[in-house]
């Protein structure tokens, strides 16, 4: 039978054949980088490490990319969990007018949605209108060019990468559960508590994990909202390339940038297998 | 009965939950309710809401030959890389449906890894590939990138697909005689037709949409639209980009509208029928 399968196996592959090459075309070439990035002056050192070291603005820009992943994945679950726990709990239409509105931001382009919040959050922008039309403020608030204005475009980008997976999560849960804790004498409260929310414990956990990770890599919106005052991993491996054309000090932070996110994806995995094993 | 059900499942977070909802909804859709009337102003600035309305922009778009080779180009990756990735990500799909054990997980992994690896990894990458290879600013090189990055979507859509798909129908088809490709034509093709047009969709707007690995490989006499956009953005905020904006939103909201409508009429008569 395994042989079978093995057979049967060493038939099909040739059809995915072109997909491999071509995730190995862009793939393979990073993995390269990395090596070199071990090389200086012709020998094996870690010359391009120990700058990183050295430089106390290396760490600055990597504790910035931390924070700024934290603060978005954190106010992405604070939002996003009641969001998709609404829209389970709605009529089918209501689920289907609710699901099309995080549709809508989500098949708009990221770069058309960053440059939205520009505009919105600029210094003479919507916001700062309306919260000096009703008194709040006295002078324009600093929304754009900041770590606030990258937060709120980033938060933008992810909520529906996070609704969506987390709201077909929740579907697959039984409310019977649920109903036979409030029958046994739970408040809504506890029942919510220690029932539901535990059950949608493995979907929270997953798309938590993956907004925290895809934050990391994020260039687009900290280049533009940040406008110079948010410096993330990602534009300084660019500004390294681009500007100076040190492929060392670039390919060096991506090795960080890329142990940092495989080390949570697969950490993280091995985790959950473990306690699911418990 | 089925409203009981809800009631007495679900109506704990009922009396605020509703005006939350409203300020979710609000956030999520104002960059599109901004963007669109703004880039009907007739103002040199952004202002918004906008106090005379032009189509100014539009003209400032579609009468610059800059904006409309970035187009061109956009475009041209576009429908290149949909009919490259479509095709390659469906067999990808079937070979991994077709692995014994392990195998098939394995190569799924392998083939999403475009999709959770930091973009700009890829984008040094293939730009330090793409300098020794003379691909630099080509359509061919730019094409081959967004075709890597649009397979990791196809293949997730068609598994799915697949997921669905009854193989005894296929080994029926090729008892009777049919070769493998004539059973994948006739017999797979028209039942996973959903997931494959999805599959195409999310190629087209993949590469329609990327910047950064456009950044560094698609510029010279080959700039895409994004790559434009963003560096007139990184100067100042012209409001053409707000024409240019609208457009693109209209463009991925009606093809994936479209599909929706679609794929729901098809859900309900393959209900109805059964």
């Amino acid at each position: 039978m395994a042989a079978a399968g093995r057979r049967r196996a060493a038939r099909v592959w040739p059809l995915a054949a072109p997909g491999v090459a071509l995730v190995s075309l862009v793939s393979l070439p990073f993995v390269w980088l990395s090596l070199l990035s071990f090389v200086a002056d012709g020998s094996l050192s870690l010359a391009n490490y120990a700058r990183m070291v050295e430089n106390p603005s290396y760490q600055t820009i990597v504790l910035k990319t931390l924070q700024l992943s934290a603060v978005v994945t954190i106010v992405v679950i604070a939002v996003g969990y009641p969001t998709a726990y609404f829209i389970h709990t709605r009529s089918r239409i209501t689920a289907t007018v609710l699901l099309a509105c995080v549709a809508i931001p989500f098949w708009t382009s990221l770069l058309v949605r960053t440059y939205a919040w520009m505009v919105i959050l600029q210094r003479n922008g919507i916001v700062n209108g309306w919260l000096q039309d009703i008194g709040l403020i006295e002078r324009p608030l600093r929304l754009s060019n900041s770590f606030l204005g990258t937060s709120i475009g980033m938060i933008h980008i992810m909520l529906p990468f996070f609704i969506f997976p987390l709201y077909s999560a929740m579907k697959q849960i039984d409310m019977d559960l649920v109903r036979a804790a409030r029958s046994l004498g739970a408040s809504r409260t506890k029942a919510f508590w220690q029932v539901f929310v535990p059950l949608s414990g493995p979907g929270l956990f997953a798309g938590s994990l993956l907004t925290f990770v895809l934050c990391l890599g994020f260039y687009v919106t900290p280049q533009l909202l940040g406008g110079g005052n948010v410096t993330v991993i990602s534009m300084k491996i660019q500004e390294n390339i681009t500007n100076y054309s040190d492929w060392g000090a670039a390919s060096a932070l991506g090795v960080v940038l890329l142990v940092v996110v495989a080390g949570l994806l697969l950490g993280v995995k091995k985790l959950g297998a473990r306690l699911e094993a418990q | 009965m089925k409203r009981v059900e809800r009631t007495l499942g679900s109506r704990i977070g009922d009396y605020w939950l509703n005006p939350f909802a409203i300020v979710v909804v609000i956030f999520l859709l104002a960059p599109v309710f901004v963007v669109i009337p703004m880039s009907f102003s007739d103002s040199n600035y952004l202002e918004f809401p906008p106090r005379v309305w032009s189509l100014r922009w539009y003209h400032a778009y579609f009468d610059s030959r800059e904006w409309m080779a970035a187009t061109r180009t956009s475009l041209l990756a576009a429908f290149s890389t949909v009919l490259l990735a479509t095709p390659i990500g469906f067999f990808a799909a079937y070979a991994i449906r077709n692995m014994a054990g392990r195998a098939g997980g394995i190569l799924f992994g392998l083939l999403l890894l475009p999709q959770v690896a930091p973009v700009i990894l890829l984008a040094i990458g293939v730009f330090f590939l793409y300098i020794r290879l003379h691909l630099v600013n080509s359509l061919i090189g730019i094409v081959l990138a967004h075709t890597a990055l649009a397979v990791p979507f196809v293949v997730t859509t068609v598994s799915a697909g697949l997921k669905r798909f009854d193989f005894r129908l296929d080994q029926a088809a090729r008892s009777l005689g049919a070769s493998r490709l004539r059973a994948i034509r006739d017999v797979m093709l028209p039942q996973i037709r959903l997931s494959l047009i999805a599959g195409a969709i999310f190629a087209f707007v993949t590469s329609l949409d990327e910047v950064v690995v456009s950044l560094f490989i698609a510029g010279g006499d080959n700039t895409v639209l994004t790559r434009k956009m963003f560096l007139a953005l990184r100067d100042q905020v012209d409001p053409t980009i707000a024409a240019i904006s609208t457009l693109l939103i209209i463009v991925s909201v009606v093809v994936v509208g479209v599909f929706m409508i679609v794929s729901q009429r098809n859900v309900r008569r393959h209900n109805d029928n059964a």
